[in-house]
């Protein structure tokens, strides 16, 4: 391993139980204490970028969980031998690789999806969560616990664009998934009622607000103060 | 340890080789899929010109390719309006032309596919004439079908479609709401001069009284103006074949 690694490896014992309280809180930190959106603030651009839509953003969700643990768990199981002094482009090649294959996948499989979101599948590499996990963590960590750190800050950022989005989705389109709720909701009161969209919440202004209202939330519930 | 310039190139070069096999096997094992879906997207986008994106949005991959069918026949033509079965030794379909790559070439050697929308199973019984259209947006290409009813006049309808305008201005060119703003519209003014139909600077106002305007994108005039010389060039590359056809219905009515 290189000298410039970042953490230390943490020592475990051989027979660590396959999810022990260690392990879980690999999961659980970046949910809410630790999450890589609204604590760490990363992966900014692309949660403002993808989601207008519940939909799109879901399969965004599922690609960066994808990249995260699949390079996580690459780039640890080769951490003894990636040299020290050109870990980055390893990092980087092996990261742009995972998200040309799903870039690929995606053309051939979900064809509208892949058109839908477009450049915003490439620009994971540049989400800054997957190359941040993987310096501080795969880079000095076992494959197992690897996985399950990239897996504990994917499903951080999803859960948080995924909330973006569907506020975004409800407040801008009037709709949920695709469903139009708004047309439900507009109906039970009579024909001449209409429930009017916010065309705020379509244009990245809006993630930006209902972004920041996340935070706020989250900040003021936990008493996270940035130093 | 395990820094010496030899390790590092060596390292390099084997994980340049493993990650290259990967991607490049991935791309022939997708590659046919990836055609395929190309092609379904292709015909989406014809029949988007001619039927609502809801209805086509219904329909599974299977139906769209049945639909499409038996309601449409190809024809390519020149840029003097004549058919064109075989270049160079090699039989042309439309489904053959790239219309991206033959905006490359001088247009008197481009070849242009024509779209005819018919009843079921009837091919004499047009309903429609669906031309392709290519060029640029403000950031990249811009591509679409336009629909002419019968009269070769008529816009039937329209689909647009591009590659990088920006979102929520220049990329509401794909909106169903912005595209139904052709329907209805002629191309030809009073005096048999063609003249297409313009997308004008600015939003909001009525234009239901003028036949070659229509409402523009509000923060997305340099896309409405590629989509304007998108229309004006590719009708006027067509002209040869849509005279003809008038000529043809002309003769036909009397």
């Amino acid at each position: 391993m290189s000298a410039e690694t970042v953490e230390k490896a943490i020592v475990t014992k051989s027979a660590e139980a396959l999810l022990s309280k260690r392990r879980k809180k690999l999961i659980s930190d970046p949910l809410v204490d630790d999450n890589p959106v609204t604590i760490q603030v990363l992966g900014i651009c692309s949660a403002l970028a993808v989601t207008t839509q519940m939909k799109p953003t879901l399969v965004m969700a599922i690609a960066v969980i994808f990249v995260v643990v699949m390079s996580n768990f690459v780039i640890s199981l080769m951490r003894n031998t990636v040299p020290g002094r050109v870990r980055i482009i390893v990092q980087l090649a092996v990261v742009a690789t995972l998200v040309t294959l799903v870039n690929e996948v995606l053309k051939a499989f979900a064809y509208d999806m892949y058109k839908e979101l477009s450049v915003f599948v490439g620009l994971i590499i540049t989400n800054c969560i997957v190359m941040g996990r993987l310096e501080a963590f795969a880079m000095g960590n076992k494959p197992y616990d690897s996985v399950l750190d990239g897996f504990g800050s994917a499903l951080g950022y999803s859960w948080i664009i995924l909330a973006v989005a569907f506020f975004r989705e409800l407040l801008g389109s009037g709709a949920v998934f695709g469903v139009p709720v708004y047309d439900y909701i507009s109906s039970l009161f009579g024909p001449d009622f209409t429930l009017a969209t916010n065309g705020l919440m379509v244009s990245p202004v809006g993630a930006f607000m209902i972004l920041g209202i996340i935070i706020w939330v989250q900040r003021t519930k936990t008493g996270y103060v940035e130093h | 340890m395990q820094q010496s310039n030899t390790y590092i190139i060596t390292f390099s070069v084997i994980l340049t080789v493993i990650l290259g096999l990967l991607l490049s096997g991935t791309s022939q094992v997708l590659g046919p899929m990836q055609k395929e879906a190309i092609a379904l997207d292709n015909k989406k986008q014809i029949l988007g010109a001619l039927i609502s994106g809801d209805e086509i949005a219904a329909m599974s991959p299977k139906e769209v390719n049945a639909y499409y069918e038996s309601r449409v026949s190809t024809v390519v033509v020149d840029i003097n309006g004549k058919e064109v079965t075989e270049q160079d030794g090699v039989a042309v379909t439309a489904e053959t032309v790239d219309v991206a790559k033959n905006y490359k070439k001088p247009k008197e050697e481009r070849l242009f596919p024509v779209y005819i929308y018919h009843a079921e199973g009837n091919p004499d019984d047009v309903a429609n004439y669906v031309l392709p259209l290519y060029g640029a947006g403000l950031w990249n290409a811009i591509w679409g079908y336009i629909a002419l009813d019968t009269d070769m006049n008529t816009v039937g309808g329209i689909t647009l479609a591009h590659a990088g305008e920006t979102p929520g201005l220049g990329a509401r060119i794909t909106d169903s709401e912005v595209q139904s703003r052709y329907v209805g519209k002629t191309i030809y003014d009073e005096s048999g001069k063609l003249v297409a139909v313009e997308m004008q600077k600015g939003e909001g106002i009525d234009y239901s009284n003028s036949p070659h305007k229509v409402d523009g994108m509000s923060g997305a005039t340099i896309t409405g103006k590629g989509v304007n010389n998108m229309l004006y060039n590719y009708l006027n590359y067509y002209q040869a074949y849509i005279e003809s056809k008038k000529s043809s219905t002309a003769v036909a009515a009397l």
